[in-house]
């Protein structure tokens, strides 16, 4: 029998503002305990909300981003439940009128190209945290009130490799409005999955699994490929899928029981009285969206046409806004497009990877990286020079200072390195015999020569020029 | 001394005259209260000692004589939190509960050198009309102690008509500043919604939550509403309307010449006692004596809003009151061996009947599967009452009608009876649901008890009101009769 997989997937983006969604208190980590709260973020008697407009300004901008229909009339509303981390029993969050709703993503699983449709997104507060210890549990509230937004995909994911994609493809959307840092090994990016199966040829969706503890894409993906199997392995074998949520096990790669649901929470929402409804102009839409960073879709196609890069290094160049935005200064700086985009992709990357580190937070710039990268085009320097260039930009040093200050000046001119060959053709008659003869190699072997004697700094183009002219004399 | 023969302005001329000291003026309200108050119990917390020592400090600095609230002794509601002094709503919840921050009327009254002189009793949580479901103590009518003082705000009326202080904040979300002051025979005000900031104010039922002022006259009544009334930023259902100085459009010229009064037939119908509608009819007729025309007119939904009431005021108080659960603050149980026990026991022993009742009203009312019949009715229910309202005043001034069906019932006669007890709500409850200000009047005697007369007038229109009231209670004496002491009118 096939099986036809539907995986639906539930988005938790953190938003990065300076106060929190219903109250002032700043929204940072790391801090001690209950460090960043006040009255309402404890739930005291007697406060009220108060909406942070760049919350909802970020809700705007993450609909634009997902081509989704922004919500002119929308609303809060009170999702009802007890837990200690839920300071005032009950969590403010849209659920009649999100903020938007009816938005989609392209995905690309293998060169095959795929809209997945995004059926709402709606803005809300974070909880609190609560850790236990043997006899009683402690109540963090620094997280309580953070900004979140969250997008809910329509049932189109059909299978896990889509499943990442979408997440790859949403990520680096988001990423590059820059409402947020989208990552999942910080928290800032959260994911709830769910998959069903149903015979191939069934209407109706099958009965749907939940799994938690996916701490990165390849778990989302691993996660749901283990899920995907042990349905079907229990559909084949005439059993039943039950409804329930299980944890992935990251050691084993296996999703394990964790509870069986029954029946439905009910939260009872209702319209959440202490804050009135937000009315959202087309005006303010337009003008958000006319701020709006370039998407990294729109990016890709504008660099393959206007600055001649494969599609390949379009796409590894739109990996990150951060990346996207510093190849694009750095080439408005006058850098051959091309070889920005080598650098980012290369040396770079290898370098971000080494130090575990964000390309904004190094000490390298779009401006010293295109300063190294004329001096290449200009053939002050030679590429093997530029390994030393590289690494003193990295700690924030300019390239031409610090090529002039090494010395590492390149040799071309044609009136200093005559001589030189001169002196080198003269000592290697040897040599001359055998270009004579119509063995290229000797070549090679005069430039090497010629090399040592400048300390490798010839220019090896003017090298070959000069020589060859020589030879043919 | 008590307060009967002054007003806030004479007394303002006394203190700026230093006729009377600060000092003096807040221990006679202290003497007031210890001869007055261990049988009215309309106090829960005094708050003697700050109350001195901030008299002191302005007898040192002199009466702000621009400020006529500056120096005034005032009593506050005890669901308004009031920073370092005991706050607890009338609840066993709340017992020990000692708030650490002000209230945005009470930084206002603050700033304006008002002297908190306690927290007065109340229905638990604001849930009630008698005071009869306060956790602590049972509040007497300031006129007969064997009857109710109203509620929900009945320790503010009582401790108000008998003469404890000179005002006091209530907080009304069906009734529960009106209901008490007419059963009390003072002025109460319950302003449009969005009026005053509920910042502060311990939530009952957020869309219908009001703070209002608690007075003997209409003047103080508009000056204390000027005193607390425009847009905080901590609450963004307050309006951004300016607030006019209500008390400076009361005067000699005021008058009612050319008002509309609509008098809806449905609030002199059935349940309603004789004598009140003789209050109120003879009202009607010195409005007309005074110069205003005034027809009958009807509101044909609002017998749909106890209902209606019922379920939104219910349903938002089961999730406002969620926040109590024994974790951060409030009362604790001891006997609890897991998370479940220390929601549901810290619950059980802390809320009263009355509260729970309405916890299991609106939890059931928003539940899924109940929320179209029940919450989303309601909510259609509440806009044909605000349309009534609407079609009303589109062409009368303001409503005339009761307060209340009947004047102050006996302690005890309907406690044991919620549908009875809802019921004194008829006639205020529509009002809160279209979020109007409704004022409270006295008007009259039925059976030697106080009778109110309401007054509703247009969305952020007090000043009608006012005027209104300021001229009826000129043409009248009723303002004038003051309970005797130990209450045995």
């Amino acid at each position: 029998m096939n099986f036809k997989t539907t995986i639906g997937l539930e988005v938790h983006v953190e938003l990065k503002t300076n106060s929190k969604i219903f109250s002032p208190s700043p929204v940072e980590y790391g801090d001690d305990p209950n460090a960043n709260t006040n009255v309402i973020d404890w739930g005291y008697p007697g406060v009220l909300p108060t909406t942070n407009k760049g919350v909802v300004k970020s809700g705007i901008m993450a609909a634009l981003a997902l081509h989704a229909q922004v919500e002119p009339h929308t609303h809060f509303d009170r999702k009802n439940y007890f837990y200690p981390d839920n300071p005032k029993a009950y969590q403010i969050t849209q659920s009649d009128k999100p903020i938007a709703h009816d938005g989609w993503i392209e995905i690309d699983v293998d060169g095959e190209k795929k809209r997945v449709g995004i059926a709402e997104m709606h803005i809300e507060e974070d909880a609190g945290k609560n850790t236990h210890a043997r006899d009683f549990s402690y109540v963090d509230l620094n997280r309580q009130g953070t900004p979140l937004i969250e997008i809910v995909s329509k049932p189109e994911i059909a299978s896990p490799d889509e499943a990442y994609a979408y997440l790859e493809a949403l990520r680096q959307r988001i990423q590059f409005t820059g409402i947020s840092d989208v990552k999942m090994e910080e928290g800032s990016m959260r994911v709830d999955v769910n998959i069903s199966i149903r015979p191939e040829g069934q209407k109706e969706y099958g009965t749907k699994t939940e799994l938690k503890n996916l701490n990165s894409f390849n778990y989302v993906r691993k996660g749901l490929a283990f899920e995907e199997q042990r349905q079907q392995r229990v559909l084949m074998s005439g059993g039943q899928i039950q409804q329930e949520t299980r944890r992935f096990d990251e050691n084993t790669g296996e999703t394990i029981l964790m509870r069986v649901k029954e029946g439905s929470d009910d939260y009872r929402y209702f319209p959440e009285p202490d804050l009135p409804a937000i009315n959202i102009s087309d005006d303010w839409v337009n003008e958000i969206g006319s701020e709006m960073p370039e998407m990294p879709g729109s990016r890709r196609a504008r660099y393959v046409k206007e600055l001649g890069l494969t599609d390949y290094d379009a796409m590894v160049v739109t990996q990150t806004k951060e990346m996207a935005d510093f190849f694009d200064e750095t080439v408005k700086l006058g850098a051959d497009p091309k070889s920005a985009s080598n650098y980012l992709q290369g040396d770079v990357n290898a370098f971000l990877n080494e130090q575990h580190a964000d390309l904004q937070d190094t000490k390298l710039t779009p401006a010293n990286l295109a300063g190294m990268i004329n001096l290449i085009t200009d053939g002050t320097i030679s590429t093997k020079m530029a390994k030393k260039v590289f690494k003193a930009i990295t700690q924030g040093k300019e390239p031409k200072a610090f090529v002039e200050e090494k010395g590492l000046i390149q040799l071309s001119d044609p009136a200093k390195l005559q001589p030189i060959i001169d002196g080198v053709l003269a000592d290697n008659q040897q040599s001359i015999d055998d270009f004579n003869n119509g063995k290229d190699r000797a070549v090679g072997y005069l430039v090497g020569q010629i090399m040592k004697q400048t300390h490798g700094k010839a220019n090896p183009k003017v090298v070959n020029q000069l020589l060859m002219a020589s030879l043919k004399k | 001394m008590k307060y009967f023969e002054k007003d806030l302005t004479s007394l303002h001329d006394d203190l700026v005259a230093k006729r009377i000291s600060v000092t003096d003026l807040v221990k006679a309200t202290f003497d007031n209260i210890a001869a007055t108050d261990p049988e009215l119990n309309a106090f829960l917390t005094l708050n003697q000692d700050a109350a001195l020592k901030k008299a002191a400090e302005m007898d040192e600095k002199g009466v702000d004589a621009d400020n006529v609230l500056a120096g005034i002794p005032l009593a506050i509601k005890d669901n308004i939190v009031t920073n370092g002094l005991t706050t607890t709503a009338a609840s066993k919840m709340l017992e020990n509960f000692v708030p650490v921050y002000d209230a945005t009327v009470v930084k206002q009254l603050n700033k304006q050198g008002v002297i908190n002189v306690g927290k007065t009793n109340m229905d638990e949580f604001a849930m009630g009309g008698s005071t009869e479901n306060s956790a602590f103590k049972t509040t007497k009518n300031a006129w007969d102690y064997t009857r109710v003082p109203g509620g929900s705000s009945g320790g503010s009326a009582a401790a108000v008509a008998s003469g404890e202080v000179i005002a006091a904040l209530g907080s009304d979300t069906g009734g529960s500043i009106r209901q008490p002051s007419s059963f009390n025979g003072i002025v109460g005000m319950k302003p449009t919604y969005g009026r005053i900031s509920r910042w502060g104010l311990i939530a009952f039922a957020s869309s219908l939550d009001e703070i209002g002022p608690m007075t003997r006259t209409v003047k103080d009544n508009a000056i204390l509403l000027s005193a607390v009334a425009g847009h905080d930023d901590h609450d963004m259902t307050t309006s951004t309307k300016e607030v006019p100085d209500f008390a400076a459009e009361l005067n000699d010229q005021t008058s009612v010449k050319g008002m509309k009064i609509g008098l809806p037939k449905e609030y002199l119908g059935e349940g309603v006692d004789q004598e009140v509608k003789d209050a109120i009819l003879a009202a009607a007729d010195k409005y007309r004596e005074l110069g205003a025309t005034v027809d009958e007119v009807s509101l044909p939904h609002n017998k749909y809003g106890v209902a209606a009431y019922y379920i939104i005021a219910s349903s938002e108080a089961s999730s406002n009151l969620q926040r109590f659960d024994g974790i951060r603050y409030g009362h604790r149980s001891k006997d609890v061996k897991n998370l479940e026990d220390v929601y549901v026991n810290s619950r059980t022993e802390g809320f009263g009947d009355e509260v729970k009742r309405r916890i299991m009203l609106g939890t059931f009312s928003l539940s899924a599967g109940f929320y179209d019949a029940y919450f989303k009715k309601a909510a259609q229910v509440r806009t044909l009452i605000i349309n009534d309202f609407q079609a009303v005043l589109k062409d009368h001034d303001f409503i005339m009608g009761p307060v209340a069906p009947t004047p102050a019932f006996k302690i005890g006669d309907e406690i044991s009876d919620p549908m009875t007890m809802y019921m004194n709500d008829v006639l205020t409850i529509p009002v809160n649901l279209a979020g109007l200000p409704g004022m409270s009047i006295p008007a009259g005697f039925a059976k030697g008890m106080p009778v109110g007369m309401q007054l509703i007038g247009r969305p952020f229109d007090e000043s009608t009101l006012y005027k209104a009231g300021y001229v009826f209670e000129q043409a009248t004496d009723f303002h004038k009769q003051t309970p005797k002491q130990g209450g045995n009118n």
